[in-house]
């Protein structure tokens, strides 16, 4: 009798989908972050230099003595050669020092870390309001190609992509708070005070997203494995849902793992606009105060969040579409 | 272009509101009916009347006079930008992507991916932060922000354009490489910048529109939408009509650039209009 004996193959390893290939691509993708996140620190360090004439004078406004200005210069360390204080910034930032806010003599850190989680769950529930609407809608949309509703989203995703949230917030206050006295018009005190902002913020991500899915279910709808299952007699919602959206979404996890990124700089002006007690508002309230070692802990802060996010955003993606790797 | 205007009537509005503005801009000094900076404190929050059609803020200034100085503001800064960043993008990086080798991993790798690692707009709140206020200023940093978009674009052509029979013509013919770049490659990247123009001419408006609500664009007294929107919102229950009007010029604004770009971009490229 004749035996056949198969070997074992393994499918995946064939396409790259090992998890040794995969711990190599996170460790690839890591290496190329660190060269970005260290220029990133640099330019921030740098951008005090940026400032016009004296930055001490500027923080310290006309009245300041000569004595103040010698004293926080050196406090700052601002009167050491420029490369010895580039040295002191990395060491600094090494042990978690971001130095000491000029106006409430708090370690920048502290601020930042007492700020940062409600910038998260801002830019979090924007995201999660932009997913609700984005993706029935862009399904809606592309299945319903060319008719009313198709063209009634369409119209809504243009306009939500080209409303301002500076613009969109206020808006808004004026017709849920002021109009309807639906929801408070500022401050931080559970759901009914994160509506606004999360609408305000993730609107542009929505109208943008919703696009995407459109677009992308379009391709997916046509697509064999569709007609395959729907000739194996699948229900429409079973077809569109569990199959089509299923892939479609893939592209979109990118771009949404780029605009969480953008998010966090939105949130500069929308917790502006709402009073909301994050890194943004900080920000502003840094910048306003010439308070320079604040401002650019938060400006470096909010950039290697981006960063992360997006080094995040790739190794997800690559574990949904394995060929990333390749 | 004349048959896309007329076929798409999206595109035809977008036309329309976009020449309105830029017309509205260049004769706003004729066409504003009060003084912009002109204070009437007995006007102070006064809702459209027939004199003052869209109010007065709380400063009694017209507030039509304002937002018409204002869209002068913003396509002066926008197209500023779009120009001034559009030059600087396509050639370094269109050189980048001609010459290749050093010179394009370096624009690539070390300047343009170092600066798409901060968002857009964190990094001119931060420029226009510590150089401090000013139109001047304002420009520098969107400009600074503007021109690695078009440098990532003029790249992707050029690199696309180089290798084609007719660059390959020229070479042969003994022509340049300065010759090939500014003569025959440059040209032919000019469709696909107009499209990324156009966008920018919206990116823009709304960039200097968003520092200037945050207090770090155009200095008071100078009218600016941002600026406006700003001054509104702290008088969101008494005046709503100073929030009300500049949010919708400057979504007009950028809605008509969008629609226009839009409508260049499937012009441009009549695949994207079947799918």
């Amino acid at each position: 009798m004749l035996v056949f004996t198969i070997p074992h193959v393994n499918a995946l390893s064939v396409v790259g989908y090992t998890p040794e290939s995969m711990f190599a691509f996170v460790i690839r993708r890591m290496a190329l972050t660190l060269p970005v996140a260290w220029i990133v620190v640099t330019l921030v360090f740098g951008l005090i230099h940026l400032v016009p004439g004296d930055p001490i004078a500027q923080m310290l406004g006309e009245g300041a003595s000569v004595t103040e200005v010698a004293r926080l210069r050196h406090e700052l360390g601002l009167d050491r050669p420029v490369l010895e204080q580039y040295r002191a910034y990395l060491v600094g930032l090494y042990h978690g020092n971001l130095g000491v806010s000029f106006r409430d003599q708090q370690p920048v850190a502290a601020s930042i870390r007492s700020r940062y989680p409600a910038t998260i769950e801002l830019a979090v529930a924007a995201l999660c309001f932009s997913l609700l609407f984005a993706i029935p809608a862009g399904v809606i949309s592309a299945i319903r190609k060319g008719r009313f509703a198709d063209r009634a989203l369409g119209l809504v995703s243009l306009l939500g992509v080209s409303l301002p949230n500076f613009a969109l917030g206020p808006l808004l206050i004026l017709l849920f708070s002021i109009g309807l006295g639906l929801l408070p018009v500022s401050g931080r005190n559970g759901l009914s005070h994160l509506i606004l902002p999360a609408g305000t913020l993730g609107l542009g991500l929505a109208a943008m997203t919703m696009r995407m899915v459109r677009s992308s279910m379009l391709e997916e709808i046509h697509q064999d494995y569709i007609r395959t299952a729907r000739a194996k007699g699948l229900r429409e919602q079973t077809v569109l849902f569990k199959h089509a959206l299923r892939n479609g979404l893939i592209p979109v996890i990118t771009i949404l793992g780029l605009q969480m990124g953008s998010l966090l700089a939105g949130a500069i002006i929308t917790e502006t606009i709402f009073s909301w007690p994050g890194l943004g508002r900080l920000t502003i309230q840094a910048i306003n105060a010439r308070d320079y070692p604040l401002a650019q802990g938060c400006i470096l802060a909010i950039s290697l969040t981006y960063i992360m996010v997006n080094l995040i955003t790739d190794v997800m993606y690559s574990v949904v579409d394995p060929r990333i790797r390749l | 272009m004349k048959d896309l205007l007329w076929k798409n009537k999206l595109a035809l509005a977008g036309f329309l509101i976009a020449s309105l503005l830029v017309s509205a801009a260049l004769l706003a000094p004729w066409l504003t009916p009060y003084d912009p900076a002109g204070q009437k404190l007995e006007n102070r929050l006064d809702g459209p009347t027939w004199q003052h059609p869209f109010g007065n803020d709380e400063l009694g200034r017209d507030i039509l006079s304002r937002l018409l100085m204002g869209a002068r503001v913003s396509m002066r800064v926008g197209g500023t930008v779009v120009l001034l960043s559009g030059v600087a993008g396509v050639l370094i990086g269109g050189l980048a992507g001609y010459v290749g080798g050093k010179l394009d991993t370096f624009v690539t790798v070390i300047v343009i991916d170092s600066l798409m690692a901060f968002p857009g707009i964190l990094l001119a709140i931060a420029l226009v932060a510590f150089l401090g206020p000013g139109l001047d200023r304002l420009i520098f940093a969107l400009t600074i922000i503007g021109w690695v978009g078009y440098a990532r674009l003029a790249r992707g052509q050029v690199l696309k354009i180089k290798t084609l029979e007719f660059v390959e013509a020229a070479r042969a013919l003994g022509a340049s490489g300065v010759r090939i770049f500014f003569l025959h490659v440059l040209p032919s990247i000019v469709q696909p910048v107009l499209v990324q123009a156009s966008i920018g001419m919206a990116t823009a408006v709304l960039a200097e529109a968003s520092l200037s609500f945050l207090g770090l664009g155009i200095t008071p007294p100078a009218p600016s939408w941002g600026a406006m929107l700003n001054d509104g919102r702290n008088h969101l229950f008494d005046a709503p009509h100073m929030v009300v009007f500049p949010s919708v010029a400057l979504v007009l604004t950028v809605l008509s650039f969008n629609i226009l770009a839009d409508a260049f971009r499937d012009w441009l490229d009549p695949k994207s209009l079947k799918s």
